[in-house]
């Protein structure tokens, strides 16, 4: 199997597994305890705090532990409205952030809360400009995505971050495919809160966390015990944590040589398709971006097909096609950087981690040439095309 | 997610490609909803019997195998017969389909009566149930609410 579905979620790394074993097995008491045998736990609790923090250079204290992505950005977006709705109700964002966030700002607007959804480049971008327009001075919170799940493209952060503070406004970026994979910088970035995820870099489900700016002082999200200083209740997920801390610090480990070998192979895939396949489009910025995403568009086949053909292969991906999402619309990303919802339906992310070998990828385009082939040639979409029946766009 | 009939109309679709001079072609779906299907029918003059029947089409795995499976009990029939080859009928042949694909089925269904549509207009031939193909098949359908 060639697994190239590392947005999705990524494997654990031996090293983090070993490390959470014995959070399992041996020194599995409740860190809230009193006795010794829990102080074990709780301690490495704080080790994986301070792992994190480390990677963000943030501080220790600034770290929350959370269920996942998801739970750190409705936590991030809500909690902040709330403590700021007395400046102000009004909220920036884009139009190309996970659901996660813009399901958070759809509730947040049927409470009275307005929501300007920024639109985006064709290589997704955030315009600088659109964001200082769309500032108001009841503005309370920017929230941007740090890298597209999609299309991989970086957004320009530390100017987003620059702007936030000018305008003493909160900055929330959901970093979820970004952090362990680049490098972030909480303090020079000028970043307030940010969420992340640990499958997402070699680390376990099911845990997250959130970076909170220390002088900001948010309401608990859940009611109940003293844990994670009283601001989320509920016994400690410390194997999890445990390991999320281990998968982190191993992040920050090679993360240099981890990018360039990437992008090297990033680049290497993309321009070996071009060559490859005709009637394509490459989604996302060329160079601002996550140096293991490939996003392509196919023109005439439909990305399901194209991910079972794939499979018969045994090559994982993933698309943007309305089938896998189990609604009409293809994904709302492809649809916000212009693409016609004909080419947003046949595209296919690949996303490559550092286990990812070049052979594997001459394989894959090999295949995809092929499927690629035999879905156009049973398409009425590029039937029409060849009989100048449709154009190239 | 897909039966082993599916899976084994999707990976070796049975009558792929097109008819030159067909009797009948109907193309059904819009490419902004994902998928387009095409219909091509040769009949008898004399027997009306469907003769041969192609298909292409641009969608899901679902819509390839619902493509695939309608040609197979198309082939054989009469124009009149064919009518019984509803999407309910494909389904079942396929062994079913997730309930989000179900609207892949009625296309199929749609790409047959537009293509015996296409044959019963320029014969000046009446078939009973058979009305004119909408323009688009998912027109009149509200968008799902989240």
């Amino acid at each position: 199997m060639i697994y190239l579905d590392n947005a999705a979620t990524t494997s654990v790394k031996p090293e983090v597994f070993e490390a959470m074993k014995p959070y399992f097995l041996e020194n599995y008491a409740n860190p809230s305890s009193v006795y010794s045998f829990a102080q074990k736990s709780a301690k490495a609790v704080e080790d994986a705090r301070t792992q994190i923090a480390d990677l963000l250079h943030a501080k220790t204290g600034e770290i929350y532990f959370t269920a996942g992505g998801s739970e750190s950005d409705n936590w991030a977006i809500k909690a902040i409205a709330d403590l700021r709705k007395e400046k102000g109700k009004h909220i920036i964002t884009s139009r190309i952030e996970h659901h996660a966030v813009l399901h958070t700002c759809e509730y947040l607007e049927k409470q009275g809360y307005e929501v300007t959804y920024l639109d985006v480049d064709e290589n997704g971008l955030v315009e600088i400009e659109k964001l200082k327009a769309a500032i108001r001075p009841d503005t309370i919170l920017i929230s941007i995505m740090f890298a597209n799940n999609e299309i991989g493209t970086i957004q320009p952060i530390n100017e987003i971050g620059k702007i936030a503070k000018e305008h003493n406004i909160v900055f929330h970026t959901d970093a979820v495919q970004a952090f362990g994979h680049v490098p972030i910088d909480v303090e020079t970035m000028n970043i307030d809160v940010l969420s992340a995820s640990g499958h997402k870099f070699h680390g376990p489900k099911g845990v997250g966390f959130m970076y909170l700016r220390k002088n900001i002082r948010i309401q608990p999200l859940v009611h109940g015990g003293a844990q994670e200083r009283g601001k989320r209740a509920g016994t400690i997920n410390v194997p999890g944590i445990v390991g999320m801390g281990k998968a982190a610090e191993l992040a920050g480990q090679n993360m240099e040589e981890r990018i360039k070998y990437e992008t090297e192979l990033r680049d290497y895939l993309i321009q070996k398709i071009k060559d490859t396949i005709p009637y394509l489009k490459l989604n996302g910025d060329e160079k601002k971006r996550l140096p293991n995403n490939v996003n392509f568009s196919f023109r005439f086949v439909e990305g399901e097909s194209l991910l079972l053909m794939l499979e018969r292969a045994g090559i994982c991906g993933s698309s943007g096609s309305a089938c896998t999402s189990g609604s009409l619309d293809p994904s709302h990303v492809l649809l916000a950087i212009g693409l016609p919802h004909e080419i947003a339906h046949g595209s296919l992310r690949l996303t490559l981690s550092e286990e990812t070998k070049k052979e594997e990828l001459d394989y894959v385009v090999d295949n995809l040439k092929e499927i690629i082939e035999k879905l156009r040639g049973m398409s009425p979409l590029y039937e029409d095309f060849l009989k100048g029946e449709r154009e190239n766009v | 997610m897909y039966s082993e009939k599916v899976m084994d109309h999707f990976t070796n679709p049975r009558n792929v490609g097109e008819i030159e001079n067909a009797s009948g072609v109907g193309t059904v779906g819009n490419a902004k909803c994902g998928d387009i299907m095409r219909i091509y029918l040769d009949i008898d003059e004399d027997t009306k019997i469907i003769k041969d029947c192609k298909f292409k089409t641009f969608g899901c795995g679902a819509a390839v195998a619902t493509s695939s499976m309608a040609t197979e009990l198309v082939t054989g029939k009469t124009i009149y017969e064919a009518m019984e080859v509803t999407n309910k009928a494909v389904m079942e042949a396929l062994d079913g389909l997730p309930p989000v694909k179900v609207h892949c089925s009625l296309l199929a269904e749609e790409a047959i009566h537009a293509a015996l549509w296409d044959y019963a207009q320029s014969h000046g031939i009446e078939i009973e149930g058979l009305k004119e193909p909408k323009d688009d098949i998912h027109e009149g359908e509200e968008e799902e609410e989240y």
